[in-house]
């Protein structure tokens, strides 16, 4: 007998559903709502929710006083650099793991798997010191490469459970055909999990662009991105909380945005196997 | 030209040999089926040919050159996939050019041959679609397509027909058959299903965990089957199998007699038994004989017209003359 569900069951869901999902985006709310306040009114106790003088001024003293578009553009860069690096590691990598499995690939995913559950602080004195040697020390290409390090081990897992999805006879038939390596993962594989890629890209760009541990902590002032940019606001001045919410607001807008208009792919992409 | 010669050829998984050393010759121009239940070694045989599985030992020649370690591409076969593997992205014309396209054709060359096979295989009319609108049987098409267009030495083809439905099949079979007659060229068919064996082969290879149990042409093996695995395999229905003292009587171990040489009638024969379940196929009905004294049921194939009922009492003629006797080791005695 199927399940039945009736229409009382089904409001009362979507009202959790609705209580849930504005718990959680309630923070960004709030700070979106600060950043239109004026600092009295950012502080005042009790808050006021909605009904406020709404003021564009706080947004003009922050482009005023730090070069938003210059943080915007390391931003773009370093997520956009280290996911394009990573997923040209990533394909073959992905590739031999799927269709030329050995005894040890499920070991080797794991232990990929284990490098993200290191607490990144535990490196950061070698690779701090490794990037004074080499002089990529608050430089973007140094950025590209340690983010597309660090978040390789999810591309790779990514992109192998896209492929495990894609029939084996498929490629098989490809070199029968007299398709070389390269030629079968350029002409064949890729555009047969084009979705797949699309969302690792897309997770990755997100994950990359709200890094803040290692672009803080290797970066200064020519490669800092947006999350160093919402930084410069929380520490010297005190309590600014009006500016600060207009730097947040500027900062995360692009890839809420970008969240936004990508989200189906995103959902399909990490629900992507599960059903078959 | 393509003549294909297996050499004490081997194959092993880890610890588990799952074909032990094999010869066999596949003439040129030649329609060879490999045969066997499943899990028999057919397909890993087919796969070791192509290249697409590793020989452990032994030797593959194609026209006489060493292929052993030639990889896939470059052994000039193309491979018809139970699953058509066609590439879900590209069109049909896409599909049919992939290889020519790796063969870095030129363009001209390309759309004249793949305008040849579509229109041999009468795929023009969606050739500009993709295989995800096409039908079971246009997609197989489309995937023989793809293997023509390189004219290679031999087509492989690795159970192509078990997903079509039974209609679709036989109409492919006989078309796989008209392409063979018409290329001339060296074709090697791997099924379960003996009706196809013996509709389409010129010559049958009956496999048995990996071992060759017997070659020859499909009448070879339904007059003179090796042993008591082939004469049990090939023939529909199952031929029968008796054992114990009626054997003896015809001086064997076991007595072969095919359900199409044993005659029913009302009374007169030497056998009787009680009529089972009757299968009715309307040109033939298979009756399956219980009670007769001998060691099992048998099975008798009538005319649709004959009319006997369950439980009737009937009489079993055997044809002497096309009885098979074979030894206490299975093997056919002369």
């Amino acid at each position: 007998m199927a399940r039945t569900v009736t229409a009382r069951r089904k409001a009362i869901n979507t009202a959790i559903a609705w209580t849930i999902g504005l718990l959680i985006f309630f923070p960004i709310l709030w700070t979106i709502l600060t950043s239109f306040k004026t600092e009295a009114e950012a502080i005042a106790s009790p808050p006021s929710f909605l009904f406020f003088d709404w003021t564009l001024e706080n947004y003009a003293v922050v482009q005023e006083r730090s070069n938003y578009m210059r943080f915007l553009w390391n931003s773009v860069i370093i997520a956009v650099g280290s996911t394009i690096l990573g997923i040209i590691i990533a394909v073959p990598a992905a590739w031999s793991m799927a269709f030329v499995p050995s005894k040890r690939t499920k070991d080797i995913l794991l232990w990929m798997l284990s490098t993200k559950m290191l607490p990144a602080v535990g490196v950061l004195y070698p690779i701090y010191l490794i990037f004074i040697r080499m002089g990529i020390l608050d430089s973007r290409a140094g950025l590209v490469v340690v983010l597309m390090l660090i978040n390789l081990p999810i591309i790779v897992w990514m992109l192998y459970t896209y492929f495990k999805e894609i029939p084996g006879e498929i490629l098989e038939a490809a070199r029968m055909d007299g398709a070389t390596l390269k030629s079968e993962i350029l002409y064949v594989l890729t555009p047969m999990a084009i979705p797949g890629i699309a969302s690792t890209v897309l997770l990755n760009i997100i994950l990359a662009w709200n890094e803040a541990f290692w672009t803080l902590n290797l970066t200064a002032a020519n490669a800092a991105p947006l999350t160093a940019f919402i930084a410069s606001y929380s520490s010297p001045e005190g309590l600014f909380y009006a500016k600060l919410s207009a730097a947040s607001t500027m900062a995360i807008a692009p890839i809420l945005i970008l969240g936004w208009f990508s989200q189906k792919q995103l959902v399909r992409g990490l629900t992507f196997g599960a059903v078959k | 030209m393509g003549r294909i010669t297996l050499d004490k050829v081997t194959k092993s998984f880890g610890d588990v040999e799952v074909i032990p050393p094999l010869d066999l010759t596949i003439e040129d121009g030649e329609f060879t089926v490999f045969v066997g239940p499943s899990g028999c070694g057919k397909s890993t045989l087919l796969r070791l040919i192509a290249g697409l599985e590793d020989i452990t030992s032994g030797q593959i020649r194609i026209d006489g050159n060493d292929a052993t370690s030639v990889p896939p591409a470059r052994r000039g076969l193309a491979m018809v996939f139970q699953s058509y593997a066609l590439y879900p992205h590209m069109s049909v014309r896409k599909n049919i050019a992939f290889p020519l396209r790796m063969a870095k054709l030129d363009q001209a060359e390309i759309d004249r041959r793949v305008e040849g096979a579509a229109s041999v295989l009468n795929l023009a009319d969606y050739i500009d679609r993709k295989p995800g609108q096409l039908s079971g049987g246009q997609r197989q098409r489309v995937a023989i397509g793809r293997a023509i267009v390189r004219e290679p030495a031999a087509f492989l083809f690795d159970e192509p027909l078990s997903n079509l439905d039974a209609a679709l099949r036989v109409g492919m079979r006989l078309e796989i058959s008209e392409l063979h007659k018409r290329l001339e060229t060296t074709m090697i068919y791997v099924t379960h299903d003996q009706v196809e064996a013996m509709t389409m082969a010129d010559k049958i290879v009956v496999l048995r965990a990996g071992h060759i149990e017997q070659v020859g042409s499909p009448l070879e093996l339904y007059r003179t089957p090796r042993n008591l695995f082939v004469a049990g395999f090939i023939g529909s229905p199952r031929m029968n199998l008796i054992s114990g003292p009626e054997a003896e009587k015809h001086g064997c171990h076991t007595l072969g007699i095919r359900p199409e040489h044993i005659e029913v009638s009302a009374e007169g024969g030497p056998w009787s038994g009680v009529v089972g379940v009757s299968e009715h196929l309307g040109s033939d009905t298979f009756f399956h004989i219980h009670d007769t004294g001998l060691d099992e049921t048998i099975t008798v194939r009538a005319d649709g017209e004959v009319g006997f009922s369950h439980g009737d009492r009937v009489s079993l003629t055997p044809r002497e003359d096309v009885m098979h006797r074979f030894g206490a080791d299975g093997l056919r005695m002369a």
